[in-house]
């Protein structure tokens, strides 16, 4: 009974919040929202036994995935007014889309599920979460883990070289340069008349 | 009341409308459509994840491959982040803006 009205006041946020981030006018309510739909989806996983999950959701998208979206929304000096124009005219071919997408999955659901909800099954009560997922991520998975580790090192790398730039007119230290100056390229001994100036 | 299988399916479902919808209506606004694809990718994660936890018990299969594979969507959505966000400082330096309408300098 709790889990259930749990569900439902986890699912409706999510849904609310997952609406305003299209709806809302301004960009960072926008990632305040998502960040309120990361939290309750967390939320769903918990419910269906998956904890580890939830909370890499937490802390890989609020943490990480949110922040960096703030960051460039705070960053881009950008007239979001002017973006939001238009925002209605658009809204009759999204719905139109939205409804054929939303009948579609009824009539699949309608389809396999014609049973009403099934009963949970209850999870291997030996395992933790976290201990099954090590089990099977670090043998039957390894490859496919390696290859997401390299998805995310190309990522990083790829994100460091698109926004690197040289910037002129920077003064910059150059430890090079300054080791390999010699007594003669920095000091000037000048013999100067008493009474008379260098100049 | 039992909370079943469908019922997650359901509020993916939504989720996965409200992101769609989301691409058509914010034509103009990058930022927003990026959202809007992490939230399909989250329809996709609770839709797997559901499937892992209501799988009924059968010899030889391990429900957990289900979450395993919601850890690698996870993986590719936070690099598709990254890399999607550094395109879009790149162009905002190149441009002055990001308007997507003005994005047709390869005539698409």
């Amino acid at each position: 009974m709790i889990a259930a009205i749990a569900f439902y006041i986890l699912a409706s946020v999510a849904v609310g919040a997952a609406f305003m981030v299209v709806a809302s006018r301004n960009p960072v309510h926008s990632v305040m929202f998502l960040i309120l739909t990361f939290f309750s989806a967390a939320g769903l996983f918990i419910l269906m036994g998956a904890e580890f999950l939830a909370l890499l959701l937490i802390m890989v998208y609020v943490g990480a995935v949110a922040v960096l979206f703030l960051f460039v929304v705070m960053m881009l000096d950008v007239d979001f007014v002017e973006l939001k124009k238009g925002f209605l005219s658009f809204a009759p071919i999204g719905g139109i889309v939205a409804a054929i997408l939303l009948l579609q999955m009824i009539a699949l659901g309608a389809a396999y599920f014609m049973d009403g909800g099934r009963p949970l099954v209850a999870p291997d009560a030996t395992m933790t979460n976290l201990e099954a997922f090590g089990a099977v991520l670090y043998t039957k998975y390894a490859g496919a883990f390696e290859a997401a580790g390299f998805v995310l090192l190309v990522a990083m790398i790829g994100a460091i070289v698109l926004t690197l730039r040289d910037r002129e007119g920077v003064r910059r230290q150059s430890a090079v340069d300054q080791m390999a100056r010699t007594r003669e390229d920095g000091v000037e001994l000048v013999d100067i008349e008493p009474g008379q100036g260098l100049g | 009341m039992v909370i079943g299988l469908s019922h997650y399916l359901v509020v993916a479902a939504m989720l996965f409308i409200i992101g769609v919808f989301g691409i058509f209506v914010n034509r103009k606004n990058v930022i927003v459509i990026l959202m809007c694809v992490e939230l399909i990718l989250l329809a996709v994660n609770i839709n797997f994840v559901a499937f892992s936890a209501h799988m009924p018990v059968m010899p030889g299969v391990n429900p957990i491959d289900g979450q395993i594979f919601a850890l690698f969507i996870l993986t590719v959505a936070a690099a598709e982040a990254a890399v999607g966000l550094a395109i879009l400082v790149v162009y905002f330096r190149n441009r002055g803006n990001i308007q997507v309408e003005d994005a047709d300098l390869m005539k698409g």
